[in-house]
């Protein structure tokens, strides 16, 4: 029999009519047909509400679907109707007693999700028996019934010994139970501000042992609740990785990440090198195994494993052909591994990465296309034996005249020619067939450049600058700041060529733009050129510091963070949870013992954002940066050193601060219990933290 | 966690809609068809609008459609779609919006327990099945009998076997799939080929049966000095996977299999490798673009496994440009045909016997076209099957089953190598 002819759109009179009729209903066919129709039109978004009287009424019903519809109804309505939650709670009242315990699990798990005060006043006494009841599967259902109940009132939760309930059932004899438990605890940990999750070693290593006896989903919420056991001593996180590291096996990839992550973690408290590589080592296989998941869980992976590598890059470093793009990849699968190939790319692989890049970049997709492109020139930047080949590639790639691809190539051009100076001149004339294609601002900006650092080379600079400038006041900011610059270099390499397009621009730049960097850099170059040629010529025209793919590397501080979130949504848009979930906790490394020193070569300022044209200011060789210049780490020797110490020298206070960034939250943080707080000043004051903090020391 | 879970067609209508968290409203389904579903580019299985993101995966013409609000972790919630899915299709053998609209009831009944305020829970089929089923009344007076029995069920170490499963004659099947990727370059070098491999088994076997499975695995076999004469016909096994019910802790310490089946059909495990793996069919594409109007193919395509065995359904598609007019083709074996919608030339072979080679030579016209663009030229790609064949050489090399009534049980084995990304360029 379908259900489906009951989906169609039902007047609230004629419903309600039918639920009252008086008509004989043997087994009650003609009431759930009813409910049936009541139910589809909920799902179909429209408002059933008004109807509360007369479906509370078929609860006395004595059948088990007609109750399951009831409660559905009840689930979807009590919020907006609180008096009809109430004409159940005798009913649930009722069932919480119930022999059977699948209809005392539903009672509880539906009072549950019904948020209004008088069904939660009822809920906490039940709530109670049912943590201890003598089924399993009451038990597991009510571990998961605090965590609800927390969301709704959390001083109820925190003050009327659910915790230590909860804390209990972590030895339980069931391993749902225990996996329930955990990933209750685990939430509320994660949004209260009192309780913090903090296992031992002894509980974690419980903890392990229940894994094996575990469903794949209570593998995940144990493994997840083993990122807040804090090695003292480096035997401990290998011993513990060692545990685990069985799970990279399992089927089911939401397991085999969530392994990974704990693993990760725990590397940063081993002593080890050796240990180290050997859990890189199993690392390897069990990401690339992802890839045969699902396109979606491919991503999930894919973007992971772009943060693992960066962290340890000998993890998947021969492994390079798996990130090859299949033509029928979505495309989300193939941008995220061509990130990836370029990550793997070194001296070894660099002849096959280059073909397939170039193969990429003759597909259908524009961004992809783009970013292939891109790629190549990147890959020119980062290696300097492949340069030669690259270029030719780009300029094959040009030879298309596919205007997306030529535009794409000029922009990389200009870093190959500021990578190599001097090298490639010979190619200005293709690019220069091109220049009337060009009507994105960023290869406009790149190809200007290219023209005002080899003014004296190209014979007619002055005609394809004149060329550029008849457009001055329509093009965006980033167009004309260049174009300014460039003039500029013209005039000091050829000056009679120059001479009559210097004042026309520093004229436009100083008086008719509104723009306060340009018109800043306008009246520079104004002064440098009126006061002294000659000390123009040594700012403008010195030499460029070098530039490379290093600064491509996220922000160490950043990674660190995201890599304690591995398969999590942040760890997907690499960005710290923080920044896109209110209020989040964030994750640090905690210190003890047995933690590594963090080796983060540069700080934080070498990493410039591509939005900065602050930049343009500080930098002062006069050489201007555009967009693309965070490719370049040459402000580290121009601004102060922010050099990151090691987690070891720093306060709490740095450490917060580095991690995340948030002030708000950690002075919140600082004048509440900190829970962190005393492992900073030695591992000995620990015991004696505030009652509130929990140390389940069992 | 998982704040709401929804079921859409193609049209965007809401086919389920049911919320586990008071963070979110019904009306949030709105903005997921207006912005994934009405949306002809999408880009990212996730999207996240505000602090909301919707996780979706698309199966036959349902969206399958999971939101949360929470930093949730990502490869649980699609790995629990996918379940979702395997849960539909095991009930109504096919999960399609005809499939969800005839049995919404009974979804919702199974979305209240596979998931507890977005916690996935039990999933298994064969447990679900003793207390949900699609004739209620039955499944009543089951669970008063013994709900006791299904709430162990539900929770306990084995929650994907019932205890009390009892067959006349104990059988299992094992099926090992072998599904072999390449990706050949131009100059006909491989770039990569790899195998994933699947075992499926069938158990039908009763009582509580210890199972141990072997296969000619390189490590295994080489930790036993005994064996390492024969260590050539050993496989590399780069990495592999397990279904649930395989102890883990056993493969890590000593590499055994050993496991307590599900009844019935279950993927026991996969598995990866890299090493040594035979192709059974080679390609040389010839292609010349000739002016700007005709190009010209000769494909010559041969069987590189034993004459002994034969390939089935084979098929090889062959792409031409998108202003192809019409094609001219002959084959040496099987039909070859154009197939504008697919822009490629079809070219199938029913039976293809081991070390046979066959050749298709064609050209296609081509209309002119107003700007030129070069032809992206994607690979050739092909399709077939090889029954008794594994590329990477895997074979099973024992089953055995314990229980303690100590039944004797017939096992049986097959081998079958398919295409998974077989792809050619040119």
């Amino acid at each position: 029999m379908s259900d489906a002819k009951f989906f169609q759109r039902g007047k609230i009179q004629e419903l309600r009519l039918e639920l009252n009729s008086d008509k004989k209903d043997r087994n009650h066919t003609r009431k759930k047909a009813t409910l049936k129709k009541i139910v589809a039109n909920m799902t179909m978004g429209n408002d059933m509400s008004s109807l509360y009287p007369d479906v509370i009424a078929c609860m006395a019903i004595p059948v088990l679907e007609v109750k399951k519809m009831v409660y559905l109804f009840l689930i979807n309505y009590a919020k907006s109707k609180p008096e009809m939650a109430l004409d159940a709670i005798n009913t649930f009242r009722r069932d919480v007693e119930d022999p059977n315990p699948l209809i005392r699990a539903l009672a509880i798990r539906t009072m549950g999700y019904i948020h209004v005060d008088k069904v939660t006043a009822c809920l906490i006494q039940p709530l109670r028996h049912c943590m201890r009841d003598q089924d399993p599967y009451v038990r597991k259902t009510a571990a998961v019934c605090v965590a609800k109940l927390f969301m709704q009132d959390r001083h109820l939760v925190e003050n009327a010994g659910f915790i230590d309930l909860l804390r209990d059932m972590l030895v339980d004899s069931n391993p749902s139970v225990v996996a329930n438990a955990v990933a209750a605890l685990t939430e509320i940990s994660e949004r209260s501000d009192h309780i913090q999750l903090k296992l031992n070693m002894s509980i974690a290593s419980k903890l392990v042992t229940a894994l094996n006896e575990c469903s794949e989903w209570g593998q995940t919420y144990i493994l997840e609740s083993l990122m807040f056991v804090v090695p003292q001593e480096p035997g401990d996180a290998e011993m513990l990785a060692e545990r685990i590291a069985p799970r990279l096996q399992h089927a089911n990839s939401a397991v085999v990440l969530t392994a990974v992550k704990v693993i990760v973690y725990l590397m940063n408290y081993m002593s080890k090198d050796e240990d180290i590589s050997n859990m890189c080592k199993k690392l390897s296989p069990p990401l690339v195994t992802l890839l045969s998941s699902g396109p979606e869980v491919q991503y999930v992976g894919l973007r992971n494993i772009l943060l693992v590598i960066q962290k340890h890059p000998e993890i998947l470093k021969n492994d390079i052909k798996i990130f090859f793009c299949k033509y029928n990849d979505p495309i989300y699968v193939k941008m995220a591994k061509l990130e990836i190939m370029f990550r793997l790319a070194s001296e070894h692989n660099v002849e096959q990465v280059l073909s397939e890049l170039k193969e990429y970049a003759t597909e259908v997709d524009v961004d992809f296309v783009r970013k292939a492109v891109r790629s190549i020139g990147r890959l020119a930047v980062k290696i300097e034996s492949t340069a030669q080949r690259c270029v030719e590639a780009l300029l094959e790639l040009i030879q298309t005249k596919v205007n997306y691809v030529v535009q794409e190539s000029i922009v990389v051009i200009k870093d190959i020619f500021r990578k190599y100076p001097n090298q490639y001149e010979s190619i200005i004339g293709v690019l220069c067939e091109n220049l009337d294609n060009l009507d994105e601002p960023e290869a406009k900006a790149a190809m200007i450049w290219i023209i005002g650092q080899y003014a004296d080379r190209i014979e007619n600079s002055d005609e394809l600058l004149d060329d550029f400038l008849y457009t001055f006041m329509e093009e965006t900011v980033e167009v004309q700041l260049a174009l300014l610059t460039a003039t500029v270099k013209l005039f000091i390499k050829r000056p009679t060529a120059g001479q009559d397009l210097v004042p026309k621009v520093l004229k436009w730049a100083t008086e008719e733009v509104d723009n306060p960097d340009l018109r800043d850099r306008g009246y520079i170059y104004w002064r440098l050129l009126s006061t002294d040629v000659a000390a123009a010529k040594v700012v403008v025209l010195s030499e460029k510091p070098h530039i490379s793919t290093e600064t491509d590397n996220m922000d160490p501080v950043l990674l660190e963070e995201l890599l304690l979130h591995i398969a999590s949504l942040s760890a997907i848009y690499h960005k710290a949870p923080t920044t896109f979930i209110p209020h989040c906790k964030p994750r640090f490394l905690i210190p003890s013992p047995a933690l590594r020193r963090q080796n983060y070569g540069y700080g934080r300022g070498t990493l410039m954002h591509q939005d900065s044209f602050s930049s343009v200011h500080s930098n002062s060789n006069g050489e201007h940066t555009h967009k693309d210049d965070d490719l370049s780490n040459s402000s580290s020797t121009r601004e102060p050193q922010h050099q990151r110490l090691s987690y070891h020298e720093q306060s709490f206070d740095q450490i917060a601060e580095a991690s995340i960034g948030n002030q708000e939250y950690y002075d919140q943080r600082i004048n509440t219990e900190n829970p962190y707080r005393t492992d900073t000043t030695g591992t000995a004051n620990s015991k004696s933290t505030a009652g509130d903090l929990m140390s389940f020391d069992l | 966690m998982i704040s709401a879970f929804f079921i859409y067609n193609q049209k965007g209508e809401v086919l389920i809609s049911r919320l586990y968290r008071q963070d979110l409203k019904r009306s949030i389904a709105d903005i997921f068809r207006i912005q994934v579903i009405s949306n002809t580019d999408v880009r990212s299985p996730i999207i996240t609008l505000g602090s909301t993101s919707f996780f979706h995966v698309r199966h036959e013409n349902l969206y399958i459609v999971a939101l949360t609000k929470w930093n949730a972790n990502a490869a649980l919630i699609f790995e629990f779609c996918y379940r979702f899915i395997n849960i539909g299709r095991s009930y109504f053998g096919k999960l399609d919006e005809e499939a969800v609209k005839a049995n919404f009831v009974l979804i919702y009944e199974l979305l209240d327990e596979v998931l507890d305020f977005g916690y996935p829970q039990n999933s298994e089929t064969d447990t679900l099945k003793m207390y949900i089923t699609t004739e209620s009344v039955k499944s009543e007076r089951a669970m008063r009998e013994d709900s006791a029995k299904i709430t162990i069920q539900a929770t306990g170490a084995t929650s994907w076997r019932r205890s009390d499963v009892k067959y006349r004659k104990n059988e299992a099947f094992i099926d090992v799939i072998e599904s072999v990727n390449l990706l050949l370059s131009t100059q006909g070098n491989v770039l990569r080929a790899d195998v994933a491999g699947q075992i499926m088994m069938r158990a039908y076997l009763s009582g509580t049966p210890e199972c141990k499975f072997g296969l000619n695995d390189k490590v295994l076999l080489e930790k036993d000095p005994s064996n390492r004469r024969k260590s050539s016909n050993t496989v590399e096994i780069d990495d592999c996977q397990f279904h649930q019910c395989v102890k883990l802790g056993k493969f890590d310490s000593d590499r055994t299999i050993s496991f307590i089946p599900p009844d019935g059909e279950f993927e026991l495990m996969r598995y990866r490798t890299s090493d040594n793996i035979n192709l059974p069919f080679r390609v040389h594409p010839v292609v010349t673009e000739i002016g700007k109007s005709k190009i010209e193919y000769k494909i010559l395509v041969k069987a590189n496994f034993s004459s002994k065995l034969n390939a089935n359904n084979v098929v090889l598609t062959i792409p031409t440009p998108l202003n192809t007019a019409g094609v001219t083709c002959s084959v040496s074996a099987g039909k070859a045909k154009y197939v504008p919608a697919e822009n490629s030339i079809v070219w199938k072979i029913q039976r293809f016997q081991g070390q046979s080679e066959f050749m298709l030579t064609g050209e296609a016209n081509l209309t002119a076209m107003t700007h030129k663009k070069a032809w992206s030229r994607p690979p050739i790609s092909m399709d077939f099957q090889v029954l008794m064949f594994t590329s990477s050489g895997l074979l099973v090399r024992f089953l055995k089953v314990f229980e303690k009534s100590n039944y004797q049980s017939v096992k049986w084995v097959r081998y079958m190598t398919k295409a998974g990304n077989y792809q050619i360029r040119f």
